[in-house]
Formats: structure tokens, C-alpha cells, sequence
């Protein structure tokens, strides 16, 4: 088992929702606000359910996805 | 150092390797092939890298990526070569990397002929390809000079970041003269610490490039390359005087053509002519004010050239009115005879000298 | 915790100007992401084209050389001829390498140069406004291609791999994709053996991405996936055109 948290740097986001797109457990989200370049950044709405496959930062080509995990025994 | 009689061609290839060249990318064209040739025999001796690209267009830019690394790097053609290769002067003008390119003129335009020619002066002087920049172009007159100026341009270039062209004509290439070599030199004494030779542990990176899409940012850019091109003007321009002291017409021509100039000038010397030579042997800068202080005597300027008349526009500039400018050229890969030079001294003496 | 997924080292902080969903993100990331993981950052030397893809030097954090457009191949070669140490790279477009920058990358694969080019085909010029590119599709509509490329005007899409797996000189060439997790593991595996077959001083590599221009194939990011697996891929296969060896 591990504990996984995804963060997501909001102001790097352009809404492209290809991390949305890749999210196996569907659990990423386009915010319902505008960042600072005018975009609807994504987000996690059930982080409990999260995997930590990665696949949501594989896809994003802005970076704006960064993955910690604990292993825990 | 002892004498060696060598050919122009070859003479430029030693040359660079005497003043630590070690890099040299081309493509074969007549007549400068002599060149390519024997750096291809005499750099992997030394360690050097000779390539054949794959086009003119092609060299330029192995030149370009060579330059940006630091080293010294030259590159031969051409005209219809150098035509080519504009793109890439442009690039490495337009970065400001040091190197030296080589143009053995011949006829143009278009493919035009294989025979010696000055007609590639303005694209020489005037940059050559698009932007606002320039070369620092020189001209040697003999086999012993193409040796000093190959020499000489690579510190320039080094000195000012700037791309160095040696501007000869096929006559000049073909030649055979003794020259001495004099001391090997290298470029290790230049700062080196804006080349691009992967990070190896500097901050930050080094970056060569010539875009600047900010209108603001490009403006700062060329207005810095005009700082450095007005101190090169005003530092590095270079000619030589023959008999001008005196002299009532003064023919200005550069490379061959200067020396076919001096028979013609002691031919009217013997029929009690006042003439001399002005040779500017850097084209770019051009000589101004040594060309104002030899005719200070003169009642006329005659420029010859291979050509249909291109230095004269830089006569007349320097002269500013001054004094009367005539022009004598000969084109397509045909050389001005000495007698020829001699019976347009001898009208324009006739015509604007005061004492015969 | 541990970090295990974040911002490559050989990657500077500046934010992509790349389109929303523009595949230009993911392979700047993979590349780097092989840099940081063979150690070569700091003896790299990248060369960026003219493109989309124009201001690669402010984003990897490594030596880089602004080329003219098609020339990268050539500007490689005179990096690495003359310091044989260094881990050059160039990176193009479709565009650049595939139309104004052929004979530069035919004759670098035929010199086997020991570089690694990563050729990024999204079968349109993006950043002059999506005209027709070398690589466009039969049929596909560009802004100079309205009514859809025509073989009888144009030709045919160019399959660079293919050509140049002719050549003896180039050692490692491969086409993969980024239109999903996948594919973008592969991609990376792909830049990574390209990368170290240039440690090894093997010779040429080059790694074609199939990759997405959405706003030019006037699509959603989602949808121009469907694009490339379903379009892209059926004209240009992916897989392993030449390997090191079968080189030579």
C-alpha cells in the first residue's frame, strides 16, 4: 500500500483536460474558475481515490503536475 | 622562418593552420578547390577536422555550430558559393561567433564564369545577406599577404565576435609566390566563456542565438552591433599608398588589380606622369581617411576593378565630392592590362592635370 | 514523502508558451527527463529550430544554439566535430526537417553524425499559422490546403524514418507517438536508447514523435488524440525503422 499525494500548480495550467482524459479512476476535474491566463485549471476531486499511476502527469505538457508517494508498511 | 613558394589557394589553408584553424567545412567549387584540397590531406594530420558538406548552405552552418563552440573555423567558396552561404553569414553576423570565409571571386551573375572577377564587392561590403550588418573583408594583393591577412582576420574576428571574409580573386588563388609563415599563433588568449560546449557546471547556460521578437529587445541588439561596427571603423581599417605623395591621379583598386595599377603608374611615371595607387586592403572598413590623405595632391581618382564599378561608389563616398572620380573596369573574367590602366591615366592627366 | 514525479532538472522554470494541448510540452519534458537520468545536463548542447518549437533555449536548461530553419542537422555536426565530447541534440519540426531541412538530415544520417535528433511530426507548419507541411495527410485541410491536400497538386506525406532507414549511416531510427500513458513511456524508452546510443558514440539516432498541433487541426486536445492514433498512425506506422544492429 502507499499514500499518494498529486498536487497540481493551477497557474501553469491551460485547460487542456488531457490529464482529465487519462485519469483511469476519473477523478480529475476542470475548475468551475479561470486562472491567471484565463484558463480552467484541472484538479483532483477525490484525491482518496487516487492510484498514483501518473498517468494525468505523463499527459500534461505544461507540467503542472507533480506526484509524492510514502510507502507504507 | 624560411621562404616557401606556395600557391595563393593553398597558402590560405597553411595559413589558418599557422594561426591555430583547426576546423574547416566547404564545398568544391572553381577555382578555390585547391583549397578544400589541401586541408583535407593537411588537416587530419594535425588533428584538425576537414568536412565536405553536403552544400554551400550546409557549411556555412557547420561553420556556424563549430564557431559557437569556441574554435577557430573557416569555411572557402566561391561567388555562386557565397551566394549560398548568406543565410548563414547572416546567423552567425547576426550572433556574433568568429570565423573566417574565404570568396575566390569569379564572373557572375547567375552561374556567369570560372575566370577571376571583383564582382561580389558589394555583397562583400554591404553585408551580403539580410540584416543590418557587416563584414570585416579583406584583400590581400599577393601570395605573402593572403598569409598575414588570414592571420590577422582570425584575431579580428575573435577580437570582435565577428565573421572575417577574405576576398581574393582566382588570379590571386592560382599564383605561386615565396611566403613566410612567420610564428604559429592560436585564439586561446580571446575570452572563450560565451561558447556553447554543454554547461560543465556554470550557472547558467549559454545561449547563441539571433532572435529577438521583441521590436525593443532587437532595436538594443543592433544598436550594439553598431557600437562594435563604428569601433572597427574607426580602429581597423588598413591600405597602402604607392607614389601617391605627389601624385596628380590616383587609381584605387584593390587585390590584382592594385598590382596590375602600379605597372600601370610606373609606366606613367616614365612619361613624366605624377600618378600612384591607393590600395584599401580592408574594403570593409574602408579605408576613408587614408584615401582622403593620399590624393591630397591629386586632381582626379581613377578605380579600376573586375568589375562594372563597385568600389567606386566607396571612392566616391570617401571623397565626398572632393575631387573627380572616373571608373575603368573590365568584366566577365577579363583582366585590365597595365596598358590599359596606363591610357586612362594618361586621358585623365591630360584632362584634369595641371603640369605634364 | 517522495517526490516521484516533478519538473526534470535539464528543464528551466520558464512557463511552455505552447498552445493548450500542444504535444511540444510532453516530448521538451521527455527529453529532458532522459538528460537528467543519463547525467548529461551539463555537457549538452541542444540546437533549436526555427518553428513552433523556436524558443527550445529558454526552456532546456542546458548549451543551446538557435539555428536557421533546416539547418539544425548541419549546425549538430560542426558542435560535434569540433568538441567530440559534448552530447548534442537538435530538435525539429516537420516543417524544418522534413521540407527546407532535408538534405541536412540525409546527409547527417548518411555521415552516421553522432547526434540525436528529436523529429517532431504533427503534420502541419504550426507556428506560421498551420499551413501544409510535408507531412500532411491525403486529404487533411490546412490554411494552404483548404479543400484538403490533393496527391495530384502535392504528392504524397513524406515517412521520414522510412527514407532514411535506407541510408547505412543511421544507426537507431524510431517513430512513436504521445497520445497516451502508454505511448509516452515508449516515446521516452525510444529518446533514452537514442541518447545513449550517442554516449556510446554509435552514430546518427533520430526519434520521430507523432504529435499533436490542436489548434491548427482546429480540434479539442482530446479529439486530435483520436487523430493521431486513428490518422497519423495508419500512414505512419510506428515502430523501429533501423536498429543499431542492423546498422550498416
Amino acid at each position: 500500500m502507499s499514500k499518494v499525494r498529486v498536487t497540481f500548480n493551477e497557474e501553469l495550467c491551460k485547460g487542456c483536460e488531457l490529464c482529465k482524459n487519462a485519469c483511469p479512476k476519473g477523478i480529475i476535474e476542470m475548475a468551475g474558475y479561470i486562472n491567471a491566463m484565463g484558463y480552467h485549471p484541472a484538479k483532483l476531486v477525490n484525491p482518496q481515490e487516487c492510484v498514483g499511476c501518473g498517468f494525468c502527469a505523463l499527459m500534461c505538457p505544461d507540467l503542472v503536475i507533480k506526484i509524492e508517494k510514502e510507502e507504507i508498511k | 622562418m624560411s621562404k616557401v613558394l606556395m600557391k595563393g589557394n593553398e597558402v590560405i589553408g597553411e595559413a589558418a593552420i599557422k594561426a591555430g584553424c583547426r576546423y574547416f567545412f566547404g564545398y568544391p567549387i572553381t577555382p578555390q578547390s585547391e583549397l578544400p584540397e589541401y586541408l583535407s590531406r593537411r588537416l587530419p594530420e594535425i588533428g584538425g577536422v576537414y568536412l565536405q558538406a553536403e552544400s554551400e548552405v550546409a557549411a556555412i552552418n557547420m561553420v556556424y555550430g563549430a564557431a559557437a563552440t569556441g574554435v577557430r573555423v573557416m569555411t572557402s567558396s566561391s561567388s555562386p558559393g557565397i551566394s549560398l552561404k548568406q543565410e548563414g553569414i547572416s546567423y552567425i553576423a547576426g550572433s556574433e561567433l568568429p570565423c573566417i570565409i574565404v570568396n575566390i571571386m569569379r564572373g557572375g551573375p547567375g552561374l556567369g564564369g570560372i575566370q577571376p572577377s571583383q564582382s561580389d564587392y558589394f555583397q562583400a561590403t554591404r553585408g551580403g545577406g539580410h540584416g543590418d550588418y557587416y563584414l570585416i573583408v579583406l584583400a590581400p594583393a599577393s601570395v605573402q599577404e593572403i598569409a598575414d591577412l588570414v592571420k590577422k582576420g582570425f584575431d579580428l574576428a575573435e577580437k570582435y565576435r565577428n565573421p572575417v571574409m577574405i576576398l581574393g580573386d582566382g588570379m590571386l588563388g592560382q599564383m605561386m609566390e615565396p611566403v613566410d609563415f612567420g610564428v604559429e599563433t592560436s585564439g586561446d588568449s580571446f575570452d572563450k566563456s560565451w561558447a556553447t560546449t554543454g554547461k560543465n557546471g556554470r550557472k547558467k547556460s549559454n545561449i547563441v542565438n539571433s532572435l529577438y521578437l521583441k521590436p525593443e529587445e532587437l532595436e538594443v541588439h543592433n544598436r550594439e552591433l553598431e557600437k562594435k561596427y563604428l569601433e572597427i571603423k574607426s580602429k581597423e581599417t588598413m591600405a597602402e599608398s604607392y607614389l601617391t605623395k605627389d601624385a596628380e591621379i590616383v587609381v584605387a583598386a584593390y587585390g590584382m588589380t592594385a598590382r596590375i595599377a602600379k605597372s600601370a603608374v610606373d609606366m606613367a611615371r616614365e612619361e613624366g606622369i605624377r600618378a600612384g595607387v591607393f590600395r584599401p586592403i580592408t574594403l570593409w572598413p574602408y579605408p576613408e581617411k587614408e584615401l582622403n590623405a593620399a590624393t591630397v595632391s591629386a586632381k582626379g581618382v581613377l578605380t579600376v576593378e573586375m568589375s562594372l564599378g563597385q568600389m567606386v561608389e566607396d571612392v566616391k563616398l570617401s571623397l565626398n565630392g572632393r575631387l573627380p572620380v572616373e571608373f575603368y573596369g573590365r568584366v566577365g573574367g577579363m583582366v585590365p592590362t597595365a596598358r590599359a590602366i596606363f591610357e586612362e591615366i594618361k586621358r585623365m592627366s591630360e584632362k584634369f592635370g595641371g603640369v605634364k | 514523502m517522495a517526490v516521484v514525479f516533478d519538473r526534470p532538472k535539464s528543464l528551466t522554470d520558464a512557463k511552455f508558451h505552447y498552445c493548450p494541448g500542444c504535444h511540444h510540452g510532453i516530448i521538451h519534458r521527455l527529453v529532458a527527463e532522459v538528460l537528467d537520468e543519463l547525467g548529461l545536463q551539463d555537457r549538452t548542447v541542444g540546437i533549436a529550430p526555427v518553428g513552433c518549437a523556436v524558443f527550445a533555449y529558454d526552456y532546456f536548461d542546458v548549451d543551446c544554439i538557435e539555428a536557421a530553419h533546416g539547418r539544425a542537422p548541419a549546425v549538430a555536426t560542426g558542435v560535434k566535430r569540433t568538441r567530440p565530447d559534448t552530447i548534442v541534440f537538435s530538435y525539429q519540426g516537420d516543417g524544418d526537417l522534413a521540407s527546407i531541412g532535408m538534405a541536412e538530415i540525409v546527409h547527417a544520417a548518411a555521415r552516421s553524425e553522432n547526434i540525436t535528433v528529436i523529429f517532431v511530426n504533427n503534420a502541419i507548419y504550426g507556428m506560421t499559422g498551420g499551413q501544409m507541411a510535408p507531412t500532411t495527410l491525403i486529404g487533411q485541410k490546412t490554411t494552404t490546403s483548404p479543400l484538403g491536400r490533393k496527391s495530384e497538386l502535392t504528392g504524397y506525406p513524406i515517412k521520414v524514418c522510412e527514407l532514411l532507414a535506407t541510408l547505412p549511416g543511421a544507426t537507431y531510427l524510431a517513430r512513436t507517438s504521445v497520445h497516451d500513458p502508454k505511448n509516452v513511456r515508449q516515446t521516452k524508452e525510444a529518446i533514452k536508447k537514442a541518447f545513449q546510443l550517442q554516449v556510446e558514440g554509435k552514430g546518427f539516432s533520430l526519434v520521430e514523435v507523432l504529435s499533436a498541433c490542436p489548434t491548427n487541426w482546429h480540434m479539442k486536445p482530446v479529439q486530435a488524440l483520436d487523430f493521431i492514433k486513428n490518422d497519423m498512425m495508419n500512414y505512419f506506422p510506428l515502430g523501429q525503422f533501423k536498429s543499431p544492429e542492423e546498422a550498416k
